[in-house]
């Protein structure tokens, strides 16, 4: 039997225990390496060039800026890139969204999963459609003009929920099926109508489902910016859409500084949420996916 | 008559609770769901297929059935194939990229050790950052004079002054390494969980009957990631086919239109007021996600059982 060199907690997967030591030796080493190159630079290259002044940031390279103005730029991109109301026109678009498209999503799987009749199994098939199909953007628009509600946030609040409903549908009914009945018929006994079983029994049931819906949710409909050029073009400022426009004059005026801080109070709030939850967030991505 | 008789018993046993179900699951719980779907997804589709045989635009305001004009338009200047093509081989290259990138970084950090875990995080910033950012950070990196170049020319000892973004043919290659890099993060942790759900001594077993480490990985473990595979393959094609933002902050659809997936030309062509171009292109891709993305999942989801 080969010997243990580097400890018996370093199980030797190949016959030749030296070669696979040096290479588990140099792992470390790459990981680092790998992170500094393929994530460091870009990431290191938002950061210095936001705290640039314009003439520096002209061409945007690695070095350090001469003199950090970073909370100039970000006070700047402030003011210019209107964050607080684009802030606030995003959220009042995703959160009404995601509680939405969860809601009504996991009402109607619960039924979906439950039924087992034909048609059951038809409604079911256009239910999840949409997960492979591409919406209609354009013409979104011209039945959104048809209804009034071309440009409003009310607009935009169903086309987000109507796109992303089947990814719900998807996710929760197969989740539903692995519930077992017996727990819904226990309340049943005790009298408890459908809508009661559903929101004290199932919905409780659904959460590390639920969590995986509504991380990939937020992630789709926050950084959106497709949808919203159709929907709500310039009607209503969310952070996306003005990031659009600060890049656009700022490449023209060759403000890469400018770009750069919008981007970085852009990504701050889903930064902190993540950095708060990470280990929860991870393990919802996780958990609903791989069943 | 063993058949008869089960589907005999299994009829006994449905029947009960089937007539039940009307008042224990009640149809009405699908109606708000299903009229979401139906105007903000079912109808605008079938609006597609009645508009893109129209002359819809901005410049008047009767619309006027023209038949396969649109589509003749389209095809007479090379465009429909021209981003066809491209929008297919972005998503093609998409798909292989990122699952070859977290993929590799899975292997790379499956141990559990604090450094792993770090790197593991760091590796999901981008797929939380908006793809707009990404466009830009990328398009000042790999400007002629920007810091990839001087990396380069520190490694290399001469000045390297590549642009990256004016090749026809490699830019779109690019910009799938882009996408790749920044969704990598997300198929990393898919392809992590399911290396965590494959039981250790399944691997020990392999290895107790003579198989190296590479074969124990690759003819054991690997077939048993098949779930892992499906889903990712999956996300990132359709993911890709949708894609819009990465490639219009990075490119913009140039050079010479050479990145001009679907759907930065029907964006493009809305903003010219051409709807029923725009909407003609959008029917293109619906049709042709349609074709491609049923038998592509079939193909996967037949592997699995397979395995």
């Amino acid at each position: 039997m080969t010997v243990q060199v580097f400890g018996s907690t370093v199980r030797s997967r190949v016959p030749a225990p030296g070669s696979r030591g040096i290479a588990a030796r140099l792992r470390p080493f790459a990981v680092v390496v790998l992170v500094g190159l393929v994530m460091g630079m870009p990431l290191w290259l938002v950061v210095v060039t936001a705290g640039k002044s314009q003439g520096e940031a002209l061409s945007p390279d690695l070095s350090l800026p001469s003199q950090w103005q970073l909370w100039d730029n970000l006070a700047q991109v402030w003011q210019q890139g209107e964050v607080p109301t684009a802030f606030f026109g995003s959220l009042l678009v995703v959160a009404p969204s995601v509680a939405l498209v969860l809601t009504l999503g996991s009402m109607a799987s619960w039924v979906l999963a439950r039924r087992t009749s034909r048609l059951n199994a038809v409604l079911y098939a256009l239910a999840i459609s949409g997960i492979v199909l591409p919406p209609a953007v354009v013409t979104i628009v011209l039945l959104l003009r048809q209804l009034g509600l071309a440009g409003s946030p009310v607009g935009m609040i169903g086309v987000y929920t109507g796109i992303y409903m089947s990814t719900v549908i998807f996710f929760v009914t197969g989740f539903v099926r692995t519930v077992p009945l017996s727990l819904e018929e226990a309340a049943r006994m005790d009298g408890a109508g459908p809508v009661r079983v559903f929101v004290s029994v199932i919905l409780p049931l659904l959460r590390p489902v639920l969590a995986t819906a509504t991380i990939l949710i937020c992630l789709y409909v926050w950084n959106d910016v497709f949808y919203a050029f159709f929907v709500i073009g310039g009607r209503l400022d969310t952070l996306p859409l003005n990031l659009f426009q600060v890049a656009n004059a700022g490449l023209y005026l060759n403000n890469w500084h400018l770009i750069f801080a919008y981007i970085i109070l852009m990504s701050l709030p889903l930064l902190i949420v993540f950095a708060v939850a990470q280990r929860k967030i991870i393990s919802g991505i996780t958990g609903g996916a791989v069943k | 008559m063993p058949i008869g008789q089960e589907t005999l018993t299994l009829a006994a046993t449905r029947r009960a609770p089937a007539s039940t179900r009307r008042h224990t699951h009640p149809m009405w719980f699908l109606v708000p769901a299903f009229a979401i779907l139906f105007v903000f997804f079912f109808l605008p589709t079938v609006f597609n297929f009645i508009y893109a045989f129209t002359d819809w635009s901005s410049f008047k305001s009767d619309i006027r059935p023209v038949g396969f004009d649109n589509f003749s338009f389209l095809l007479s200047d090379g465009t429909l194939f021209g981003a066809l093509r491209i929008t297919v081989i972005y998503a093609a290259l998409v798909a292989l990229f990122q699952n070859l990138f977290g993929f590799g970084l899975a292997v790379l950090l499956e141990k559990d050790t604090w450094l792993n875990r770090a790197a593991r995080l760091v590796f999901l910033v981008p797929v939380l950052m908006s793809a707009l950012a990404v466009g830009y950070v990328f398009q000042a990196l790999l400007k002629p004079d920007g810091s990839v170049n001087d990396l380069l020319s520190a490694l290399t000892g001469q000045q390297v002054s590549i642009a990256w973004l004016g090749s026809t043919t490699w830019t779109l290659v690019l910009a799938a390494v882009i996408h790749a890099w920044k969704w990598m993060g997300l198929s990393m942790l898919i392809y992590l969980a399911g290396l965590k759900t494959i039981p250790e001594d399944v691997t020990e077993a392999a290895r107790i009957d003579g198989a190296s480490g590479w074969q124990a990985f690759w003819s054991v473990r690997f077939p048993l990631l098949a779930p892992a595979v499906t889903f990712n393959v999956a996300t990132s094609l359709l993911g890709s086919m949708n894609g819009f933002d990465i490639v219009q902050a990075l490119t913009g659809g140039g050079p010479a239109r050479s990145t001009e997936i679907l759907n930065i030309f029907i964006y493009r062509t809305f903003g010219q007021g051409l709807f029923a171009q725009a909407t003609t292109m959008s029917l293109v891709l619906f049709l042709m996600v349609a074709l491609l993305a049923f038998p592509v999942i079939r193909i996967l989801r037949k592997r699995e059982e397979i395995l």
